[in-house]
Parts: structure tokens; sequence; C-alpha cells
């Protein structure tokens, strides 16, 4: 019997909100996060427009202690501990130097990189060969394992403290690995969420790949726009989003706010077959991880209210609708409601998951769907698949009970999570 | 430089590691970096770099071993100023 799972606090860094009450806000506002770039501009990026969190000194001061921030320069463990540690206080724990270690609560916290300038100023000295000038803060804000390791360390945590990394799979991936955790009996708690680093050290790869759009730089909030005709490539974001996992039985002992419950989900791989490559999935694997999702959690097709998509403006937006048509055996105007955080806050990468499975969630908890921006130009070959009125451009108050969140990532990586209305 | 002088010198750059503030208030010749003043001992390789840049001096792998102490850091910083 596996113990039931839910979520009892959530915490997030979006180029569109920091904290849950901004992003929650921004999201009904369908209020986009994406600006434009002087320094890409500068350093001849093809895409000079992205997506930051705006994160003030005196924010970041409530955090993280002077010392803490003496030689600091890791954006992604900024976000990641921010909403770490938002998620934590949310779900009435407190962040305490001298608190008891908690054997029960665990972290899985997710990255693709951790902190690429950190890294660059190392190599700049390196190379000068001035080694011995690092100092100590090198090694621990630049390994994966970084924000685990500040976040763990922050809030006295002492279960499994890990950190995962499968491209921009990885938050919805952390919050499943989480899930398994608890409904195994192997922890009590488990605070789960990802974070990526802003700026062209992460970004640059992406814009040689010509897989960002260029089309756009004059007019930065109309640059994300996920099933629109005139996709023409992501927009580069980056934050984090975190929430605190707990059993059932744990979170009704203590009384605990459940903003809604985890079913369950899946987690797989294309393994670069049938048609998947290092960059583009497998259609079959990705119908799997859907379907299994779904079984794994005991649902029906029908009962799927809303899809947030992993949907980041390429030519594969099209291919993942008929995916999901073909996995749930809906299409046209049966299909569920569908949206693209995406559209608001641009593709945050390893952050993406987490960041829009806090959108998820918030949508089912608040009772609405929110706007996908950017799409009034629906793609012809979308609407052969699905009903435009399926995707709502407006914000709609709607009695969402279960969301699909399913998140793609580079390697033909998948995975699936479903949420649902809590219901005791 | 005049010992007093050196300790003026020495406590601001200690001051961000210090994790135990009253120990600080009482810095004296004999206290320990990492027991008295509670300073994580990976920060130790920090106040090293900060000393060298204030006096504008190096310290080798050999000084930074020894260099646990108020009283070892002084005599360190001293006998570079001779050499």
């Amino acid at each position: 019997m596996k113990n039931r799972v839910v979520i009892t606090g959530m915490g997030v860094v979006a180029p569109n909100g920091v904290g849950i009450a901004q992003f929650t806000e921004a999201l009904k506002n369908g209020a986009s996060g994406i600006s434009f770039h002087p320094q890409l501009k500068e350093l001849n990026f093809s895409c000079q427009i992205g997506g930051t969190p705006t994160i003030t000194d005196e924010l970041q001061s409530n955090y993280f202690t002077q010392l803490q921030l003496r030689g600091f320069n890791s954006s992604g463990i900024l976000y990641g501990c921010i909403a770490g540690i938002d998620a934590w206080k949310d779900a009435g724990f407190d962040m305490n130097p001298e608190s008891q270690l908690d054997y029960d609560s665990g972290l899985i916290f997710g990255t693709g990189t951790s902190g690429v300038e950190k890294f660059r100023e190392a190599i700049y000295k390196l190379d000068d060969g001035d080694v011995r000038r690092l100092g100590s803060t090198v090694v621990l804000q630049t390994m994966s394992s970084g924000i685990s390791a500040y976040l763990s360390g922050m809030l006295g945590l002492g279960n499994q403290v890990t950190t995962n990394s499968s491209a921009c799979t990885t938050g919805t991936e952390a919050v499943l690995m989480g899930y398994d955790r608890i409904a195994h009996g192997k922890a009590k708690r488990m605070l789960v969420g990802s974070c990526s680093d802003h700026g062209p050290y992460v970004w640059g790869g992406f814009d040689a790949m010509r897989v960002m759009t260029y089309k756009h730089n004059d007019e930065p909030e109309k640059g994300s726009r996920p099933m629109s005709a005139r996709a023409s490539g992501f927009v580069p974001g980056s934050g984090a989003g975190a929430m605190v996992l707990e059993s059932l039985e744990s979170a009704t002992k203590r009384g605990a706010t459940i903003y809604a419950e985890v079913l369950g989900g899946e987690i797989n791989s294309g393994g670069q077959r049938q048609g998947g490559t290092l960059t583009a999935p497998n259609p079959e694997a990705v119908q799997r991880c859907i379907t299994n999702a779904l079984k794994n959690s005991s649902m029906s097709p029908d009962e799927i209210d809303a899809i947030n998509g992993h949907l980041t403006a390429t030519s594969k937006d099209t291919l993942e609708i008929e995916n999901w048509t073909k996995a749930l055996g809906r299409s046209g105007e049966d299909f569920p409601f569908i949206n693209s955080t995406k559209s608001l806050i641009g593709h945050c990468l390893a952050a993406a998951g987490s960041i829009e499975c806090i959108a998820s969630v918030i949508q089912i908890n608040e009772q609405f769907i929110a706007p996908s921006i950017n799409c009034e130009d629906f793609h012809d070959d979308i609407k052969e698949l699905i009903s435009i009125s399926k995707v709502p451009t407006q914000s709609l108050n709607y009695n969402v009970d279960v969301v699909a969140k399913a998140s793609f990532g580079f390697g033909d990586v998948n995975a699936c999570v479903l949420f649902k209305r809590f219901i005791p | 430089m005049k010992k007093e002088q050196l300790i003026a010198k020495l406590k601001p750059i200690i001051e961000p590691y210090v994790q135990d503030e009253e120990a600080f208030k009482n810095l004296s010749e004999d206290t320990d970096f990492v027991k008295d003043l509670q300073i994580n001992s990976a920060n130790l390789v920090d106040i090293i770099l900060d000393i060298e840049d204030e006096f504008d001096i190096r310290l080798e792998n050999e000084d930074m071993e020894q260099m646990l102490d108020v009283k070892s850091a002084m005599n360190i910083v001293t006998s570079k100023f001779k050499n």
C-alpha cells in the first residue's frame, strides 16, 4: 500500500514573478517576464531576449548571510535557495541554523549545470597559473549538487539529499523522485525542485544550435510563441521552483495546508531510437510515458482537465500535441485545455519543469486556466489536431481537478506527473 | 609594525568569517581561528588570500599550514616583511 503524497509548501523564482503571490498574479494576467538583454547583443547572440527573475540585494540578504554572499556568483543556487526556503517556510517550517536535524525530511533539487559564471572566473585565474588564489568558494558553487548542499544545510535536512539532472526534464523528474520516496515510506517530507543559471554562458550553446528565436529582439514579450504559426525557436529563461511533498499522514497530523495531491506519474527515455535523437523525442516513448503516468495514477484520460505542456515554441510543438492526442485518445473539441507557461517566462531549461509544476498546482488551487500568450496565430498543423478553444489566451475560471504536466529533455528523456485537487 | 597595529589590521580581515562574535570581541594573540572564533576551516584559505592582498605578500603552502591562530598569523606576516 503506497502512501498518498500531497503538496504542503511552494516557492518560485520566475522571470515574471518572485514568490507564489506575484507569480500567481502574473499567470492570471498573462504577464510576460521576457525582456531585451543588451549583454546578449554585445556578445553577438542571434537571440537577444531572455527571462531573468528580479532579485534585489535586500531580498537576497533575507536568505543568505553576508559570509555566504562573499565571492558568491551562482545565479542558479541563488534562485534555488530562495524558492526552496520559501517552500519550506510555506509548509510551516522555519530556517534556523540551530534547528534539530530532521531525518524524515530530504531534498531532491535538480539543475543542469551550476555556477557557470563562477566557473568562468575560476578558469581565468587557473589559466593565469593562479590556482592557489581561487579561494574556498569555487567547488561548492560549481558542483552540480551545490544547490542541494546549500539548501540542506540551511534547513537541516537528514534524509536523502541529492541533485538530479536530466536536461529540461529535471524539475518534473525531481517531483516524481521525491514522490516515490514518500510513497514508499522512505521519507515523510521531500523538498523537491530545480534551478537554472541565467545568462550568456548557459544560453550560448543553444544560440549556436539555432534553437532560440532571433526574430523578436525588438518585441521581447512577443518572442516566446508556443503553438504559434510564427514560432521560430524558444526564448531562454532562468529561475527555480520548489515544493514540499509530504505524506498525507504527516500533513494531516501537522494540520498543514494542502495545495494539491500528487497522484504519481512516469519517467522514461526514448533511447534515441525510433525517431528519437539527442535532441528530438521518440514519439512512441513520449506516448508511453503519458499513458503509464495515467495508469500509475489510476486515472483515465477523460479525467484530465488540463495539460501544462512542455511546448517550447520550436517545430516540435506540433509533434508534442500529436503525442498527447494519441496517448489520451482525445482530440479536437474533446481535448483537455492546454497551455504553455513558457509563453510567459521562456524556457527556463533545468528549472522549467519545477516552475511549470508550480504553475500547474496554482491553477488547481485557484481554479483557473492560465492564458497561453502569443498564439493568436495558432499553428495550422495544430489546428488539425485540437480545437483552438482548448488553448485559452485569456485567463479562464474553470473547475480544474486534474492537471497533467509533462517535460521532455535533450537525451530523449521524458517525465509526466499528475496533480489533483485535494479531496480527503 | 607594532603588535597592536598588526592586530588592528588583521581584525577586519578576519571579521567576516567569524561565527562566534563574543570570542572575536576578546581577540588576542592566543585566539585560535577555528576553536575560538568557530571559523569554518574551509574559510582559512580565504583569510590567507585576504591577508596577501592587504599586506601585498605571498604566503606559501607551508605558511598556510601553520596559520591556525592570531599569533602564528602575526609571526608569518612579520617574517615576510623582514624578507
